[in-house]
C-alpha cells in the first residue's frame, strides 16, 4: 500500500474546538442471548484521536462497533453526535462516519473498480481517475478490472481499504481492519491512520493485531458477565 | 469549498441524490446479475418445467388446459418469482454490501425500490414475455394470451414488492426458504385471485379494465408501502447480525 | 395517562394485575358461555330451514369472531412493539398468536360440522371459509417467524412487523376472496346492522361471544404470566416470587 493519501490534507489541529467530541456514548449498555455484554460505558471519541476497542473473543467488540455505526439498534443508554442525540440526526451522522465491517462490502461479481465505484455511489462523485488512482494507492494496480472473486481475500480487502484514501468522513469505524492483510500493507494502513488522525480524523478500530501508535484511547471490554 | 466550521475536520454537508443513487444501485444489481447469467435462466425454467407439469399430471385436454391454463401460469409465475426472492438481499447481506446499504445516506425505502425493481426486471419482466408461448402451449385463445400478460405484467412486480418483506425478515435465518414461502404465500392470494379472474373475464368476453385498474391499484399500495416494511425488516435483520 | 402507560410496560406490574384480573375473567366468561351455550344449545328455537344443525353457531360464530379480532389486538401490540419498544406488547404477541391460532382451526373446524348437513359435504371453498383458512396461515407465519428467531428483541420486531403487513392485507384478501366467490349466506351477526334473526336466537349468540371473549382475556393473562416468568427468570422478583410459591 503506499502511503500517501489522495485525500486534500485537512487544516492543521487547534486547540479547543478540537476537543468537542465527535460522538459520545453514555451509559451505553448492551445484553445480547441473556448475557450482558457491557454496561456503563461511557467515552468520547475526539476528532484527532484513535480508539481502539479491546477484549477477549466474545467480549463484544464486533457489537459495540455496530452499535456505534448504528446498524445494531439493540442497545440502552445515549449515542450523542456533536453533542445530541444521535437518533433525530441520523442523516448527518451516517454522512459523516464510514464503517467498514467484518464483511468488507465487496461483491465478488464485480471488479475492484466497479465496486468501488459501487460504494462511493451514494456518497460523493467521484471520477474514475481518482478511484483507480485509490485502487494503486492500495496496491492493485493492474487488477482493477479482474473480477473480485478471482483475487485473494487480502487483496478483497484492500479493495474496501481502497476508500479510506478518498473519503471524506470525519468519523471511521474499522472492524478487524488488519485481517488478511500483509506485513507491508498493514505498515502502510498504520501510517494512512495515524496520518489521518493526525489530520483531524476519528478512528476507532478493533484488532488482535499488536498495534502501536501515539496518543491511542483504549476502551477494554470484559469477557461478559452472566447475571 | 466550504470554510472550516470546526478546526481540524470538516463535516460533510452534502451527498449524492436520491434518484442518482438509486440508479446506481439499480444499475449494480444488474451488472452483477449478468456477470452469472446463468442464474437468471433458472427461475425461466423452473417456470415452464411446472407449466409442463399441469398437461402430464392432470390432463392434456384441450377443453381442460383451456380453462385452467391460466391459472396454471399465474401459479407457476407466482412459485417462480417466490424461489428467486431468497437472492434479493442473500447476496448482500453475506458479502456485506447490505451494511454499506443501509448506511448510505439516502432513505433506504428507496434504496429498497431500486434492489426491488432490478430484481423484478431480472425474474417478473422475463416471466412476462415468456408467458405467450407457455400460453399457446396450454391453448389460451390470442385475446386471452394479451389479458394474461397484462395481468402478469402488472401484477409480477406486486410479488416483488410484497416478496422483498418476507426476503427482508428472514434474511440470515436458517431455512430461510422454506419459512419465506411460508410468510408471503397468503399475502399473495389477492395477486393471484385478481390476475387469474381477470384472464376469466376477458375469456368470457366480459370488459376487463375494470379489473386491470384495481390490479393497478394493488401495484400502487405495494409501491407506496411495501418498501417502507422491507426498510424496517432489513434494519431488523442487520440488528440482529 | 402516561404513568399508566409506563407501568404496564412493567411485566413485574402487569404480573400482579394479571393475579387479581384472571379470577374475574374467568368467572365471567365461564358464567356468560354457559348461559350462551345453555340457552342457545337448549332453549333457542329451531331454524326453520336448518333445523337443529343450525346451533353449531353457538361455537362458530363465537371463535371466528375472535379469532379475527385476536389478529386485530395483535396489530395493535405490534403497532406499540415498534413504536415504543414495549416488552409486554410482544410477550402479548408471542402468547396470544397461538391461541389466534387455535380458534381459527375451530372455527374452520365447526364451519366443516356444519357445512355437512347444510351443503351435504366437509368442505366448500366459500368466501368466509377460505378467508379463515388464509388467516390459520397468516397465524401460522406470524408462529413460525418468532420461533425461528432466537434474538429476543429482533424476534419482537420482526414479528412486528410481519403482523402489521397482515394487518394490512386481512381487508384485501377478505374482499377478493369474497369477489372470487360469494356462496356462504350472508354474514350472521353486524355490530351495526339489526341482526336479521330472532331474538331468542341472537341474544344467547351475544352472550357467547363476550364469555369467549373474557375466556380469551384470562387465558391470554396466564399465557402472558407464563412467558413473562420465562422471559423475567433472572430477575430478582422473579426468583423471589417462585421461592415464596416453593416454601
Amino acid at each position: 500500500m503506499s502511503t500517501t493519501p489522495v485525500y486534500p490534507p485537512r487544516c492543521s489541529r487547534s486547540g479547543a474546538l478540537m476537543s468537542e467530541p465527535l460522538l459520545q456514548a453514555v451509559n451505553l449498555q448492551c445484553e445480547r442471548d441473556d448475557r450482558m455484554l457491557f454496561r456503563d460505558l461511557s467515552f468520547s471519541i475526539l476528532p484527532g484521536t484513535l480508539t481502539r476497542v479491546e477484549g477477549p473473543n466474545g467480549s463484544g467488540k464486533t457489537t459495540l462497533l455496530r452499535i456505534l455505526a448504528g446498524l445494531n439498534d439493540a442497545w440502552s443508554g445515549d449515542l450523542l453526535w456533536l453533542g445530541e442525540s444521535r437518533s433525530y440526526q441520523r442523516d448527518e451522522f451516517v454522512r459523516n462516519m464510514l464503517y467498514i465491517g467484518h464483511r468488507p462490502g465487496i461483491k465478488p461479481l464485480l471488479t475492484p473498480m466497479e465496486n468501488l465505484r459501487a460504494l462511493m455511489a451514494g456518497r460523493k462523485a467521484v471520477s474514475d481517475d481518482l478511484l483507480r488512482q485509490a485502487l494503486t494507492g492500495t496496491g492493485l494496480a493492474g487488477f482493477e478490472d479482474v473480477p473480485c472473486r478471482r483475487l485473494s481475500a487480502g487483496q478483497q480487502r484492500r479493495v474496501a481499504l481502497a476508500r479510506l484514501l478518498i473519503a471524506d468522513e470525519p468519523l471511521w469505524i474499522l472492524d478487524e481492519v488488519f485481517t488478511a492483510i500483509d506485513i507491508d500493507g498493514v505498515a502502510a494502513l498504520e501510517t494512512l491512520l495515524v496520518q489521518r488522525a493526525r489530520d483531524g480524523g476519528a478512528i476507532v478500530v478493533t484488532t488482535h493485531h499488536d498495534l502501536q501508535l501515539p496518543s491511542m484511547q483504549r476502551i477494554t471490554l470484559g469477557a461478559g458477565d452472566d447475571f | 469549498m466550504t470554510s472550516d466550521t470546526r478546526a481540524g475536520w470538516r463535516p460533510v454537508t452534502e451527498s449524492v441524490g436520491s434518484v442518482r443513487a438509486m440508479k446506481a444501485l439499480f444499475l449494480r444489481d444488474l451488472k452483477a446479475a449478468f456477470r452469472q447469467r446463468q442464474d437468471l435462466l433458472n427461475p425461466l425454467l423452473f417456470f415452464i418445467m411446472v407449466v409442463t407439469l399441469f398437461p402430464l399430471g392432470v390432463s392434456p385436454e384441450v377443453s381442460f388446459l383451456q380453462q385452467a391454463g391460466s391459472g396454471i401460469l399465474w401459479v407457476a409465475a407466482l412459485l417462480s418469482v417466490l424461489l428467486s426472492l431468497d437472492h434479493l438481499f442473500r447476496h448482500d447481506y453475506d458479502d456485506g454490501t447490505l451494511e454499506q446499504l443501509v448506511l448510505q445516506p439516502q432513505p433506504l425505502f428507496l434504496l429498497v425500490l431500486a434492489k426491488v425493481a432490478a430484481h423484478w426486471v431480472l425474474t417478473g419482466l422475463p416471466l412476462v414475455l415468456l408467458a405467450p408461448i407457455l400460453g399457446i402451449m396450454v391453448h389460451l385463445d390470442g385475446n386471452s394470451i394479451g389479458v394474461l400478460c397484462l395481468t402478469l405484467l402488472i401484477g409480477t412486480p406486486v410479488l416483488s414488492l410484497i416478496g422483498a418483506i418476507g426476503a427482508a425478515l428472514t434474511l440470515g435465518l436458517r431455512s430461510a426458504g422454506v419459512l419465506l414461502s411460508l410468510l408471503i404465500i397468503p399475502l399473495y392470494i389477492p395477486v393471484l385471485i385478481f390476475g387469474t379472474g381477470t384472464v376469466a373475464a376477458a375469456g368470457e368476453g366480459a370488459p376487463v379494465s375494470g379489473y386491470v385498474a384495481l390490479m393497478s391499484a394493488f401495484l400502487v399500495l405495494a409501491v407506496t408501502l411495501a418498501p417502507f416494511a422491507s426498510a424496517a425488516a432489513l434494519r431488523i435483520s442487520l440488528s440482529n447480525a | 395517562m402516561w404513568q399508566l402507560f409506563h407501568k404496564l410496560g412493567s411485566p413485574k406490574w402487569f404480573f400482579g394485575m394479571a393475579n387479581r384480573l384472571m379470577p374475574w375473567l374467568l368467572l365471567g366468561g365461564v358464567a356468560l358461555l354457559f348461559a350462551g351455550l345453555i340457552w342457545g344449545l337448549a332453549f333457542a328455537p329451531q331454524d326453520y330451514l336448518q333445523g337443529n344443525s343450525y346451533r353449531i353457531i353457538f361455537i362458530h360464530v363465537p371463535s371466528a369472531f375472535l379469532a379475527q379480532s385476536v389478529y386485530i389486538m395483535m396489530a395493535v401490540a405490534a403497532a406499540v412493539t415498534l413504536v415504543w419498544r414495549m416488552k409486554l406488547a410482544d410477550v402479548f404477541v408471542k402468547s396470544v398468536a397461538p391461541v389466534g391460532a387455535v380458534l381459527t382451526f375451530l372455527a374452520l373446524f365447526t364451519g366443516a360440522v356444519w357445512g355437512k348437513p347444510t351443503w351435504g359435504t366437509w368442505w366448500i371453498w366459500d368466501a368466509r371459509l377460505t378467508s379463515m383458512l388464509i388467516l390459520l396461515f397468516l397465524y401460522f407465519g406470524v408462529i413460525a417467524l418468532g420461533a425461528a428467531i432466537s434474538d429476543e428483541k429482533s424476534s419482537a420486531r420482526a414479528v412486528a412487523v410481519l403482523v402489521l403487513v397482515g394487518v394490512v392485507n386481512i381487508p384485501i384478501i377478505k374482499y377478493s376472496v369474497e369477489w372470487w366467490n360469494t356462496l356462504h349466506q350472508p354474514a350472521t351477526f353486524k355490530l351495526t346492522e339489526k341482526p336479521s334473526m330472532p331474538a331468542e336466537m341472537w341474544v344467547p349468540l351475544l352472550l357467547s361471544v363476550l364469555g369467549l371473549y373474557l375466556i380469551f382475556g384470562w387465558f391470554a393473562c396466564l399465557r402472558m404470566q407464563t412467558e413473562i416468568l420465562i422471559r423475567e427468570r433472572r430477575t430478582r422478583w422473579v426468583k423471589e416470587l417462585v421461592l415464596a410459591g416453593r416454601s
